[in-house]
């Protein structure tokens, strides 16, 4: 190990190659893992900030909001189950929204929910006719106090202030009290009109320490299986696209994994080729086959670790740099941990692949061949 | 110490004068590698005794086994048949796992060309063996100093093989070689690569560090010049040994 260690301290050079390959493959890895979680959270963060234990759709809506609807019976039936202590409605619009001072064809896409428990980071619903506005809409000209006119009917809600970070299928969100998604909802979309009391989805918050999954069956069994009850993160995830866009990205987050098993199979293979003199002397010596397998995958492991610092830091500075509400890029220290990990395991499998060289060299080679 | 081919000797007691055992005695040792359906007989029958301070030069042209001979006595090859007891220790019936932990404990080797680690000083070098086997740590730092000392490489510890000449490349393989103390030292063509007078020069480094340190040793040479340094010249033809 130390032998490893030492080699490259005194030769850096050599694995100048390796590390900037590796570079280049814990960027691609970080930026496509930060692509995915910005995609996702720009697309499931307002429903991951819900303060409940579940969310309960109608069962025939494949937990889409928009083709959801749960009435009053259901709500007292939810009301019923044990163990639950609160329920809220919530139901969203997506719309157009034009800003004062805007061309009247340029619209800002905008979610609206309608809620009746607060979600985290959001204060309870204001007055009649006002909302609560996502921060993201700053950088489109939306401001404290202005009057938005969403839809086709131009309903006017005023921005009463502003939160962070929460969105809703690629859109900025506006957060306003039932009754005012309500009038929003009923003025623009006639085909889709709310009866007071119906809602696309209710939140349900259990008592302390209360199981998603248990509550859960307990709710749907309550409404004779009328309803379809999530936990919050199997809710978020249930949104149309986003199981596909994970599977899309994870797909191509698991290709660039195995080209670094190659990378790192193929540069240590050719290393290992190089040193069959060297360790065919220290064989002779006595050292174990195992001793210099593990130099082989000490090496590998720091060429990861710097490979993946580097990336971590560039991933950083991307982020800082990317303009908000451009391309959607999350970095998270979850997302560069989980990276990392990926690639020590992908640099240990690549580092198995010399394993047979080191076993198969002979110590006899060190004094020449047999004669 | 006796020479003997087939049959083997059942001469006298496997000792030296001192009383300590033999650093080497090999018995009718015999090598046989198969290539395809054939069979080649690389050491046949050999038979040699290595006093504990004695110095031994094997001589023999390329292919007449005696890097087998050099490999079976430093526990690097296995014999088919015979046996092999280096510093009182039967490693006849040795398997690959204990043949390398003997290498590390019990033995030293200076390669043909040296072989030094090319990124490691001098120093490290000797650490080497620490490194590979028992890592003593301090222990080792001593005796690889105190080595360096007396082999004249005080000054030259922390510089590279690149950095040093010839002679004191060889010195440094030298100290290698006994860093673990052993009761055998094996030699591989130690002046191949040398001119005449370099090549006297390493030998006589060689029989003066290992006779005041009465540590045996085997030098393989195929030439004859070096033979005087030894205190015995065994030659070997075609896998047999002659006096």
């Amino acid at each position: 190990m130390k032998l490893a260690l030492r080699e490259m301290r005194r030769r850096p050079g050599r694995f100048v190659t390796a590390t900037i390959i590796l570079t280049l493959i814990a960027l691609l890895l970080m930026f496509l893992g930060g692509l995915l979680d910005g995609l996702v959270s720009r697309s499931t963060s307002a429903i991951k900030a819900q303060d409940g234990t579940v969310i309960v759709f109608s069962s025939t809506s494949q937990s889409s909001f928009p083709s959801s609807r749960l009435g009053a019976d259901q709500r007292a039936k939810v009301v019923a189950v044990p163990g639950v202590e609160a329920v809220g409605g919530l139901s969203v619009s997506q719309l157009g929204a034009r800003v004062p001072g805007n061309g009247p064809r340029d619209l800002i896409d905008v979610a609206l929910f309608g809620y009746e428990i607060a979600p985290k980071g959001v204060p309870a619903p204001p007055p009649t006719g006002e909302a609560w506005a996502d921060d993201s809409l700053q950088d489109k000209g939306v401001t404290q106090g202005m009057t938005l006119a969403l839809g086709p009917a131009r309903t006017p809600v005023k921005v009463a202030g502003f939160i962070s970070g929460l969105q809703y299928s690629g859109q900025a969100t506006l957060w306003s009290s039932a009754q005012t998604w309500r009038d929003v909802q009923n003025a623009n979309r006639p085909d889709a009109r709310s009866a007071d009391g119906v809602f696309q989805a209710f939140v349900v918050q259990g008592g302390s320490g209360a199981s998603s999954t248990e509550l859960a069956t307990s709710i749907d069994a309550a409404t004779g299986g009328s309803t379809k009850t999530l936990g919050i993160a199997a809710a978020a995830n249930a949104q149309p696209g986003v199981s596909q866009q994970t599977s899309t990205f994870n797909q191509i987050i698991g290709v660039t994994i195995i080209i670094a098993i190659t990378v790192v199979a193929l540069f240590f293979a050719l290393l290992v080729v190089e040193r069959t003199a060297l360790y065919g002397v220290l064989k002779a010596m006595g050292a174990k086959s195992r001793t210099l397998f593990g130099g082989v995958v000490a090496q590998a492991v720091v060429v990861t670790l710097i490979a993946s610092a580097i990336g971590a830091a560039v991933s950083l500075a991307l982020a800082a740099a990317i303009p908000s509400g451009s391309i959607p890029f999350t970095i998270t220290t979850v997302r560069i941990l989980s990276s990392v990990g990926y690639l020590l395991v992908a640099s240990i499998i690549g580092c198995a692949f010399s394993l047979r060289r080191v076993l198969r060299i002979d110590p006899a080679s060190a004094i020449g061949s047999a004669s | 110490m006796s020479i003997d081919t087939d049959p083997p000797p059942s001469s006298g007691p496997a000792a030296s004068a001192s009383g300590a055992p033999d650093a080497l005695d090999l018995e009718s040792v015999r090598k046989v590698y198969k290539m395809g359906d054939e069979e080649v007989v690389a050491l046949d029958h050999a038979t040699l005794r290595v006093a504990s301070d004695e110095i031994v030069a094997l001589v023999g042209p390329s292919g007449s086994g005696k890097t087998t001979l050099c490999s079976i006595a430093g526990g690097i090859l296995a014999a088919t048949a015979g046996r092999v007891v280096v510093g009182g220790r039967d490693i006849s019936g040795y398997n690959e796992k204990k043949l390398s932990a003997f290498r590390r404990e019990s033995v030293g080797f200076v390669f043909q060309s040296v072989n030094l680690v090319p990124f490691l000083t001098a120093r490290e070098n000797l650490l080497v063996v620490d490194e590979i086997g028992a890592r003593t740590g301090a222990p080792a730092r001593a005796r690889a100093d105190q080595l360096l000392e007396e082999l004249g490489l005080a000054d030259r510890r922390n510089n590279l093989p690149g950095q040093l000449s010839g002679g004191q490349r060889q010195r440094v393989a030298i100290g290698r070689s006994l860093m673990n103390d052993p009761s055998l030292v094996l030699f591989d063509e130690p002046t191949s690569a040398l001119d005449t007078k370099l090549g006297e020069q390493v030998m006589e480094l060689i029989r003066d560090e290992m006779k005041s340190r009465g540590i045996a040793s085997v030098i393989v040479t195929h030439d004859e010049r070096m033979t005087h340094f030894a205190d015995r010249t065994v030659h070997i033809i075609d896998g047999i040994l002659r006096a």
